[in-house]
């Protein structure tokens, strides 16, 4: 089976954020990256689902977003998809989807993979997005998958259950935490993967539209919370609990 | 303004949330209101939405939409949008709204806010504030598009009181819907933990942490949220540990809680927790380290024991509530 997974790199999850000078994006300089947890669950699950197929990994970033790509192929992706753009700020999640399923076009895939949510924009659409685009049905936040033939039967949470739901191939499935516990890239694997080809498409080049519909005014740090009061008895507790905030 | 409400329930009840989009169409001075309310055996519930504010009700009622699914609703939606042409349309940031809206965003090519804390309206376009980083940073957004889309997260907007006077003109959709158009079929339903509430919609969470020291211990959290009505929430450590489920976990690869109250037992407060915590109205927290960041952002700070805490203060809240 041909699995496409969607990575995206994010700034990890230590980092102290600061909001840089233009008031609309965060500091950049300095910071580490990882590959969205969330996408290494789809990573994983794809490894252990193409059964001979290819794995491909794509991402949409800047020049540096390569990286993200590297360690997938690390863990054992076969190939990367780079659509290189220096304004991912700039655009929305429906201009990126554009430009993912733009890019999908035309390449051969049995299902496609991403994380459930990216963990620095935290939009949680890209899923919908690409399999609406690509006119795939999709099944989101899935944390047990089976696939036999060209049938998929998946698990997916929802609020205080697990939806059981079945599908054909071809489809887009996002990964939930919970699916898989994924691996470590090897030694070996590093050094593999910088012979694998990575695949560079100058966003620009693909003939998409990416005007965000939803546009960025200002970013700013949440605002600082009022200082707290020491308690130093359960009885104080009990009283704001009854009294002061009345939750019983 | 006129703003198409999408409506979700939960055991033949309307959930909270949808409750809460209502009083939001209001707060923006909507002045047409339809709500859509989408199942099987549904229309019942319809009176009830106009009570909260609904000028309009739009059932969906068909036995293919029993289930929730991605191409179902998605469809119904559509088909609603395409009859009110409303300005605005809102839903829920739950598991199934974020599902659901991005759908329609693509088919629609409109703009999609996810999970605002605020919403309003400056004379020409919308604008919201949503968290990203799981809550490090807030983004002010404007959607240039109409219509535009917004799920709003769950407990940020006040329900207004129902008044039963009120009564919304209601009508059926004209349901195009065949079976060929949900490729993804639900075939079961499997609930977790029966009427357990869940972490991103309760009004208040009591999370543990890795403080609690096995995950029997555990049960003292249950207590003390069974008492307070609370859903039960847990720290990354306490989940990759396997104690609970990741269905609780609370930060920055989990849940973005904002409840009216979360109480925090044993957690010493990493970056990604806060995170996903720090925009709750209260916050109390317990922990043996007073140098715990937990008590950074805590209203209600106590110093101790939860082993020694919590049982007492069960007790004594069951007391109280007599």
């Amino acid at each position: 089976m041909d699995i496409i997974v969607c990575v995206k790199q994010v700034p990890d999850t230590t980092t102290v954020i600061q909001i840089d000078p233009s008031g609309k994006d965060i500091v950049r300089d300095g910071i580490t990256h990882i590959v969205s947890p969330y996408d290494e669950f789809a990573i994983e699950e794809a490894l252990n689902l193409s059964n001979g197929g290819k794995v491909t990994v794509l991402t949409v970033g800047p020049d540096s977003a390569k990286d993200a790509l590297r360690s997938a192929l690390a863990m054992g992706a076969d190939e990367a998809v780079h659509v290189v753009t220096e304004n991912a700020m700039g655009m929305d999640s429906l201009a990126t989807a554009k430009l993912i399923a733009k890019a999908v076009e035309g390449r051969s895939y049995d299902m496609i993979l991403m994380g459930r949510q990216a963990i620095d924009d935290d939009a949680m659409q890209m899923g919908s997005l690409v399999a609406e685009l690509l006119n795939i049905p999709q099944i989101s936040t899935v944390i047990k998958l089976e696939v036999d033939g060209t049938k998929v039967k998946a698990h997916r949470t929802i609020e205080g259950a697990q939806q059981i739901v079945e599908a054909e191939l071809p489809i887009l499935l996002t990964a939930q935490k919970g699916l898989n516990t994924p691996r470590y890239p090897s030694m070996k694997g590093i050094l593999k993967a910088k012979k694998k080809p990575v695949e560079e498409v100058n966003a620009a080049d693909l003939g998409v539209d990416t005007a965000a519909k939803v546009v960025m005014e200002s970013l700013s740090l949440p605002p600082a919370r009022p200082a707290g009061k020491i308690v130093a008895s359960v009885d104080e507790l009990v009283k704001a609990l009854t009294e002061e905030l009345k939750v019983v | 303004m006129k703003v198409l409400v999408i409506a979700e329930t939960k055991e033949s009840k309307i959930k909270k949330t949808s409750f809460e989009l209502l009083s939001q169409a209001q707060n923006l001075g909507a002045d047409d209101v339809t709500a859509l309310l989408i199942g099987e055996g549904v229309s019942g519930l319809a009176a009830e939405l106009g009570h909260y504010g609904a000028t309009k009700v739009l059932v969906a009622d068909h036995a293919l939409l029993h289930h929730y699914t991605t191409e179902g609703y998605a469809h119904v939606v559509k088909q609603a949008i395409d009859s009110i042409q409303p300005e605005l349309v809102l839903f829920a940031a739950s598991t199934n709204g974020k599902d659901l809206a991005p759908r329609l965003s693509a088919r629609l090519d409109a703009g999609l806010v996810s999970d605002a804390l605020e919403l309003s309206h400056d004379g020409s376009k919308f604008v919201a504030v949503r968290p990203m980083f799981a809550g490090k940073a807030m983004a002010k957004v404007s959607v240039a598009s109409s219509p535009a889309l917004v799920s709003m997260r769950p407990n940020v907007v006040s329900v207004k009181p129902a008044d039963s006077s009120r009564s919304a003109e209601v009508s059926a959709l004209d349901l195009t819907l065949t079976d060929a158009d949900i490729r993804a079929k639900v075939v079961g339903l499997e609930t977790s933990g029966g009427d357990k509430i869940d972490v991103a919609e309760a009004d208040i969470v009591v999370s543990g942490g890795r403080g609690l020291k096995a995950p029997e211990n555990f049960k003292l959290v249950e207590d003390l949220a069974d008492v307070l009505g609370a859903g039960v929430g847990a720290s990354r450590a306490v989940v990759d540990a396997g104690w609970r489920p990741h269905s609780e976990q609370v930060g920055q690869t989990g849940k973005t809680v904002s409840p009216t109250l979360y109480v925090a037992c044993a957690i010493s407060g990493a970056m990604q927790h806060l995170a996903g915590m720090s925009s709750s109205k209260n916050i109390i927290a317990i922990n043996t380290d007073a140098e715990a960041p937990i008590f950074k952002v805590a209203s209600y700070g106590m110093v101790a024991d939860v082993f020694e805490v919590l049982p007492e203060l069960t007790e004594k809240l069951k007391a109280a509530k007599g």
